[in-house]
This record gives structure tokens, sequence and C-alpha cells, in this order.
């Protein structure tokens, strides 16, 4: 059960912009009304708040903010249920409403928040399950381009190969989670199927990539996710191979290679650059 | 196929291959904006696939017209953008606010109808349909809220906007019902002064009752079938100012596809009636 904190203060409309037309002005009432109890809205609305009617706009907002934030976690709404799930995500809502209508992208630091939300202490593994979730949107929203073939690849010198930069597709997402099996239960509570079997407690890495038009993902060793970093920093494939061995001796770095490739990790692999 | 919009449904991702097989003649899709303003993937590749099939209108939810600010350049550039993709038959948009200094509420948001709020609204009906460079059509709201300090009728209201902007209208019977009912005045009276020429499209759709205050508050919910008093509406104003394209809405309770195409047929049998008679 989520303890709801007492509503933070709300800025009275004398601290905003000051409004110049009676139509900023009830904006400003208005908007302020919606978050606020009946006997904490501004007087002025005194003859709107009153009516019952009014409780239908302040829902709706809630119930957007809400159902969005919900639409965008499913693993972290599999894993705490939709009662603590939806009573989280008001406690977000109430102070940060979307910046933007695309709600696809409300709640980009939901993760954060799960972070500093009390009632989440006992479940350390949400803030990380919440990042794939986001990642997932990002993924799923991304820029479409496409990904780099290994035949791209494997026609280069190997020396060319080296001093090459990989660029990340722009739709792919990688982290690296220490000591929390962060990929296995996120991907566990992904979908509604129904997976058994004991989790072992150990550091996990996840890579979300979108070859075609879906979101696909995979567990990602520390070396891949050093890799990709690297890449991603603008290092060459041969910077990208050192930090994945300093992650991870004894990396198996053609493998990985194979990996980030068939997953359709990159668009573009730049030359001499 | 004809370049006439008959009867159309509102889209939902779950019917998206239902939608994208089906071949009835005249059909047509309408899809909030917002939902596809992404950079790629996906939800653009879907769009475009439905879009090669049928014509698609784009309904707006989040421009926030009557804010006393103009439209978000940067929300404006990517509507732009996604007319110029997918080439919408219609845009349409609300007589509502939403985004108010930098925070979107996901309503559509009252005001008091002055003479000041017509200017704005007029103004940035304007720089909008400056930047499409197409007309939109402006939405009628459910009311809920006694508001004082009106000193137009919404009707009044909403032609002066045509007139000053040369933007059509959307009207909402649905709406026009619930507001009515909350509002306590005559449905059929909104109805028969509602601008007839400036429509361009017509919204059906589902309400219910509010949760905790029954029938005293309908709340336009889009979960349920047309009401038998909407179409009853609906065919008393097609009678009086002709066959427009007309909308099935539903967001909420989604039925099966075939359930919402029988409901958009029966729309349909209303325009090819009124179209019968004027032929």
């Amino acid at each position: 059960m989520v303890t709801v904190p007492a509503p933070t203060t709300l800025l009275a409309p004398s601290t905003l912009l000051a409004p110049s037309t009676l139509l900023a002005r009830f904006q400003d009432d208005f908007a302020l009304a919606l978050l606020a109890t009946d006997d904490a809205a501004p007087s002025a609305l005194a003859a709107l708040t009153a009516q019952p009617a009014f409780a239908v706009y302040r829902n709706t907002v809630m119930k957007g903010c809400i159902d969005a934030l919900q639409a965008n976690y499913p693993a972290v709404n599999r894993l705490v249920g939709d009662e603590w799930l939806r009573a989280a995500a008001a406690v977000y809502a109430h102070d940060a409403l979307p910046g933007k209508p695309m709600l696809l992208d409300y709640g980009a630091d939901f993760a954060d928040f799960l972070a500093r939300f009390e009632p989440a202490a006992e479940l350390p593994y949400l803030t990380g399950v919440a990042r794939l979730d986001r990642f997932w949107s990002e993924a799923h929203a991304a820029a479409s381009e496409d990904a780099l073939l290994a035949a791209a690849v494997t026609q280069l010198a190997s020396s060319n190969f080296f001093h090459a930069r990989l660029q990340p597709h722009a739709a792919t997402r990688w982290a690296w989670f220490a000591e929390t099996p962060i990929y296995t239960i996120w991907s566990r509570n992904r979908s509604d199927a129904v997976v058994d079997g004991d989790i072992e407690w150990l550091s996990e890495g996840a890579l979300l990539t979108r070859p075609q038009d879906n979101v696909q993902w995979r567990a990602l060793d520390h070396a891949g996710c050093a890799f990709l970093d690297t890449c991603a920093a603008g290092g060459t494939v041969a910077d990208a191979a050192q930090a994945a061995l300093e992650a991870q001796a004894g990396a198996d770095l053609g493998r990985l290679m194979t990996t980030l490739l068939e997953a359709g990790a990159f668009s573009r692999l730049d030359l001499n650059t | 196929m004809t370049h006439f919009l008959d009867a159309g449904l509102g889209l939902k991702p779950q019917h998206y291959d239902a939608a994208l097989a089906c071949s009835t003649a005249g059909l047509w899709f309408e899809v909030h904006p917002e939902n596809y303003m992404v950079a790629g993937g996906p939800r653009l590749s879907w769009l475009e696939a439905i879009r090669g099939n049928h014509p698609v209108s784009l309904h707006g939810v989040a421009l926030s017209l009557a804010a006393d600010s103009e439209p978000d350049a940067a929300h404006l550039q990517k509507l732009t953008a996604l007319a110029r993709r997918i080439e919408p038959a219609l845009i349409s948009e609300h007589l509502a606010w939403s985004t108010w200094r930098g925070a979107y509420h996901p309503d559509l948001l009252p005001f008091p109808r002055t003479n000041e709020a017509l200017a704005r609204i007029a103004d940035n009906i304007s720089r909008t349909q400056d930047a499409l460079q197409r007309r939109i059509a402006i939405e009628n709201p459910s009311h809920y809220l006694k508001l004082d300090g009106h000193e137009w009728a919404e009707t009044e209201f909403l032609q002066e906007l045509a007139r000053r902007t040369g933007c059509g209208l959307l009207l909402d019977v649905n709406n026009v019902y619930v507001s009515a009912c909350n509002m306590g005045y005559s449905a059929e009276d909104y109805l028969d002064a509602f601008p007839g020429k400036p429509v361009m499209e017509i919204h059906l759709a589902g309400h219910a009752p509010d949760p905790n205050l029954g029938d005293a508050l309908l709340v336009d919910s889009h979960d349920a079938p047309v009401s038998p008093e909407v179409w009853a509406l609906y065919e008393r104003l097609i009678r009086r100012i002709g066959a427009r394209p007309t909308l099935i809405e539903r967001d909420d309770k989604l039925p099966e596809f075939e359930t919402l195409l029988a409901e958009r047929e029966q729309a349909a049998a209303v325009l090819r009636g009124t179209l019968a008679e004027a032929a």
C-alpha cells in the first residue's frame, strides 16, 4: 500500500508570470485548481470548484497521466500490481504533469522517481526495471534507419576495421546492472507469459534494438555494454575492444561482434575519421 | 473509390490488422496525431500502411487553441510534418485548452466565451491554418460546469470563428447531447442554431453517467455505442444540413472491429438516405 504524501505547496498565481488578460488569469486559476484540494483552490474559482462536476476535470487530467504511466511502464506494473502502480503514478503526476502532449514520452524520469519513492525502498530492482521499460519506449519511437549488415564488416581488412567507428543505431539502448539480474526480471515481466524458474542474483546487462520495426531484446555481457559505451562516445573499434576487455577480461570479442551485428545494434561504420 | 468521405471510424492499435484488411467502400479512419509524433518506427509504418488503403483524418487534442498563448511552435511543426507525410483528408482540433505555461493537462478544458477569448482563438486558428496551409475544423466541446462570464452563445462563437478565419467546424452530436443534459438546455435548439455550412465533419460517440453523480451528470466517455437519442439528433441534423463525413468514435471498452463497422454502417445508411433523397 502506498502512503500518499501531503500535497506539495502549489505556486500561487502571483508567483507565475503576471497574467495580462482575464483569460490568462482564468487559466492560471483553473490549472491550479485542477491539482489542489477544494479549500486550497484559488478563491476566484470557488463557484466552479464547488460544483461536483469540477471533479470530472480533475479526474480526467489525473487519469490521463496515470494511464499513460501505466502504459509506459508495463513491466513495473506487472511486478507491483495495478493499485500500487496507479497510486505511485498519481504521486508522480501531481508533481510533474506532462511537458508535452506526446504521452508515449511522459514519465522519462519515472525510474529516478521510483529510486526516491519511499514505498519502493523494499523493491530495489524496480528502478532498473523502469529504466528498461523506458528504453523500450525510446527504441520504439526512435528514428528509422537501416541497421548495419554483418557483410559490411566482414568485407573490411582487420586493420581498417580497428580504426573505424561504429555508430549505434538510433533505436539501440543498453545498460549494465551491477549485482542485480534486472534483465531477467524485466524480460520475464515485459509480457504476460508465465516464466518459472529461480533467478540467480547476478550482475546483468541488457540490449534493446529495433532491426526492423519491432523492438527486440537480449542479455548483454559487461564487455558488450562497455564496447557500446565506447562506440557511442565516438571511440574507434580498437578503443571499444580495449574497453570491453578491461570490463571483462578474456571476453570473446568475435562472438560479441556477431551478437551486436545480428541484433542490428549499429547503423553505420565510418572509416578513418 | 469515391473521394467523398461518408462514414469513418476512430482507429485504435488493437484494430490495425482488421482495419488494414477492410475493403468497405467509403470507409475512412481518424487518429489523434499526438500518438504519431515520433521520429520513426512502427507507429508511423502502421499509419502509412492504413493511409495506403483508406483516407485518414488527423484529430488533434493538444494544440490548446483556447489557451491565452500561441500554439506551441514545436508541436505545430510536428503536426505539419505529420500532415505532410500522411496527407490527411481532414484535420481538426477542439474549442478548448489543455497546454498552459508548459504543462499539458490531458483533457479539453473550458473557458468563458468572451470577446477577448474570441480574438485570441481566431488568431490561434489562423496561425495553425497558415502553418498547415489548409483549413481545419474546430469541434464543439462537452460541458460539465456552469461557467459565468460567457459573452457569446457557443453556436454564435463558432460561427464567428469560421467567419473570421475561414475555418470549418466539427460538430460532435454526442457532445451536444451530453452538454444539453448537463447544462439544462435543449439539444434540438442547439443543433438547429448550429451553422450548417461550415460543418466539415460530424462525430458520434457514446456517453455514460458519472460514476458518482449518476444521470445528473453525463460524461463524454467514448466507451459505449452511440445512444438512440444521439442517433435521432444526428438524423435531424443531416436532414437539415445534408450529408457530411461522419465518424464513430470509440476510445474505451473497445468491441470487435466488426461491431464498430456495423455501427459505422448505421451512419453510412443515414448519409446514403439523404443523398438518395437529394438526387
